[in-house]
């Protein structure tokens, strides 16, 4: 097993563990944090995959910003830990019978490996460059409408956020 | 370097990690944390998007996941600030106390 190999492992199971941290954290902050650990992890499997950009934007935004934002309005409300009354049992079956059946058919999908194209293991050399490009010339109406799209979140933020609309 | 890593490895870590978030959704009552599983699944399509990738020396999925990556920002904005309006108004992040809407 070589280095790369091994780091996939760890990557890959230490964020499946935060996962499940996150959603078995009674307090939302620590299911916060072990959010933050996921996206770092993460970032980990795409600098593997060879998606250097993608792993710096995925540490910025998500570990950075979203997750600021998660920890503001989480102390922002003030949210008690959820006292464990019960567990829900109806939800416990039906959301582990959900994710069962997803995994299972996963399971028999990918049973057998998808043949790799002929150069799959040869390099693959991606600068920033070549990520960006597209963005300007093939993507370049959906990137503009991205941004609108930003334009429209944040003035819908404000508005939602104020205490009297007026 | 060779690797022995195939396609189907990060496909199967992204479908586990999809699965772990609509367990998450279905099970935690908190609005918040709901929210939170939601990220993961965006997440994992993103892995499986850039692995897809990768394997097919094809750059267009890089672009998607940061696409992708541009619109959940937007998305958790708004999101979070419906929930704080919901806060203000109900004192509660519970969805189980949120039913003005169930018939």
């Amino acid at each position: 097993m070589n280095v790369h190999d091994a780091l996939f492992w760890f990557f890959s199971i230490a964020m499946l563990l935060s996962g499940v941290l996150v959603i078995a954290n009674r307090n939302p902050v620590n299911s916060a944090m072990c959010l933050v650990l996921l996206f770092v992890f993460m970032a980990g499997l795409f600098l593997l995959l060879e998606a250097i950009f993608l792993a710096v934007i995925q540490i910025l935004v998500y570990a950075g910003a979203v997750m600021v934002l998660f920890l503001f309005v989480l102390m922002l409300l003030d949210i008690k830990a959820t006292e464990m009354r019960g567990i829900k049992w109806a939800g416990l079956v039906g959301g582990l019978t959900v994710a069962g059946v997803f995994v299972w058919e996963l399971a028999t999908i990918l049973g057998d490996p998808i043949k790799p194209l002929a150069n799959a293991n040869e390099p693959f050399p991606v600068g920033l460059a070549d990520v960006v490009k597209p963005l300007f010339v093939k993507y370049m109406l959906p990137f503009e409408i991205t941004a609108l799209l930003l334009l429209v979140a944040m003035i819908g933020v404000v508005l939602l956020s104020k205490k009297d609309l007026r | 370097m060779t690797s022995d890593l195939t396609l189907n490895h990060y496909l199967i870590v992204s479908g586990l990690l999809f699965a772990l978030g609509i367990l998450g959704v279905i099970v935690r009552r908190n609005a918040l944390v709901i929210y939170m599983a939601l990220e993961m699944n965006l997440n994992a399509a993103n892995l499986a998007l850039i692995a897809f990738s990768k394997f097919n020396h094809n750059l267009d999925g890089q672009v998607f996941v940061f696409f992708i990556i541009a619109i959940a920002a937007a998305e958790v904005a708004v999101g979070l600030a419906i929930i704080v309006a919901l806060f203000r108004r109900k004192q509660t992040v519970s969805v189980d106390e949120l039913t003005t809407m169930r018939l």
